[in-house]
Formats: structure tokens, sequence, C-alpha cells
């Protein structure tokens, strides 16, 4: 799962920086990822994963990081 | 000394957005992305050529993420969709909020909205100002949904 997320976050996070340096907790959004395109990532999740994010997740803290996201996609079953 | 009276407090928020990075998510996501994200006023707000599109609905992006930071959620945010950026006739735009986000205008007692959109060839910007009028009043919890009327 969790190289499906950085693949993801590669292609859509629009980062400065390499997404392999970023560490599983390191703060996405401070890592350079604008809110744009956590949008672009949410949808590239959905699409890899075959689920939607309700709105009750749209938070920032849901894809603040690696394994917030991770733990998101648990929680929604994403397996 | 005679007591001070308490006014209106002001809350702003901007937001730039890259005209580029929303043309890329079209390509990218198409109606996902645009339903996802904008209402169908907004969608018909914006129609022309491709880059005139994407200009507008970038600067709508921008409206609704300096929405989201003069609201200030603490936790959940409200979706993109209840942050409706409304073109009137004559060009200028208003805020319009719904469902949660209106609840959050409420709670922070935030009476008036004013916004103003701006784009360029690569960038949108946009930039809302607010008067809180005090969180918890009567008047401010009466309301559920309501058009902030803004400038253009």
């Amino acid at each position: 799962m969790d190289e499906k997320i950085r693949t993801v976050l590669s292609e859509h996070g629009r980062f400065p920086v390499d997404v392999a340096s970023i560490g599983d907790d390191e703060d996405l959004f401070d890592a350079g990822m604008t809110s744009h395109a956590s949008v672009n990532v949410m949808l590239a999740l959905e699409e890899e994963f075959d689920l939607e994010f309700p709105e009750i997740m749209l938070r920032k803290s849901t894809f603040e990081s690696v394994a917030a996201i991770r733990a998101a996609l648990v929680e929604l079953g994403a397996a | 000394m005679g007591s001070m009276s308490m006014g209106p407090t002001v809350r702003v928020g901007a937001d730039l957005v890259a005209v580029r990075s929303v043309a890329e998510s079209i390509a990218c996501f198409g109606d996902r992305y645009l339903h996802r994200i904008y209402t169908d006023h907004e969608l018909a707000s914006c129609v022309g050529s491709p880059s005139v599109t994407s200009a507008g609905l970038a600067a709508r992006f921008a409206a609704k993420e300096a929405t989201l930071k003069v609201l200030r959620p603490s936790g959940r945010r409200p979706d993109w969709l209840s942050i409706e950026v409304v073109r009137h006739a004559e060009g200028w735009c208003s805020m319009s909020l719904h469902g949660y986000a209106a609840t959050l205008a409420a709670e922070a007692g935030i009476h008036d909205v004013a916004v103003s959109l701006t784009h360029e060839e690569n960038v949108a910007a946009a930039v809302v100002v607010a008067l809180c009028f005090g969180a918890g009043s009567s008047e401010a919890q009466s309301v559920e949904e309501f058009e902030l009327i803004g400038v253009g």
C-alpha cells in the first residue's frame, strides 16, 4: 500500500523534492504539497484504491502525511 | 473614560493557484475533478476556450481556499461544493455558503464577506474579507444558509 501511496504522491503531489526523501510521518504540506495538489492526490488515491473519501474525511490531517493517508485508506477498507 | 463599544472584527484570506495545475487536473481527472470541486453555476460561469475555463476555475478554487482561511475550520473541512462563487450578470462576484461552510460562518458570527478574483495567463488569485460580529450571537446562530455579498 505504501508504494502505491508514494507513487500517487510522486505523480500528483507536485513536490519540489523526491517523494522518496519524505518520511512516513513528515508533513506533506510542509514538504511543498499545495491545497490544489492535495485534491489531485485525493482523486488519484480514489482511482488507485477504488474508493471515495467521504466529506467527513475531508480534513487537512487526512492527507498531511504518508502515515495519515495509509490510516485513512485502511479505515475506508482499502486492501 | 467611557467604555469602548465592541465593533466587528475582520478576517482576511487569500490564495494563489497556478492556472496550469487546474488545466492538468481537468485533463487527468475530467468530470470527476470538475464536479467534485465546482458547482454547476461555477462551471457555467467559466465557459470558453480551455485557457479561459482553466483560469476562471483556478480563480474560483483560490476563492474557496481563501474562504476556508476565513472560516478557520479546526478539524473537518467543508466540502468544496458548499463554498460557491456566484457570478452576477454585471460581472461582479459574491460568495454563497451552504451546509457545513454556512454553519462555520454562523458559529464565527460572520455576516458579511467580500471576494475579489483575478487571473493572469499563469496564475489566479482571490482575496476574501469577512466581518465577524462575535461568535455565538443569537443572530449568527439563527443563520443556517445564507448568501454573503461581496465585491467582484
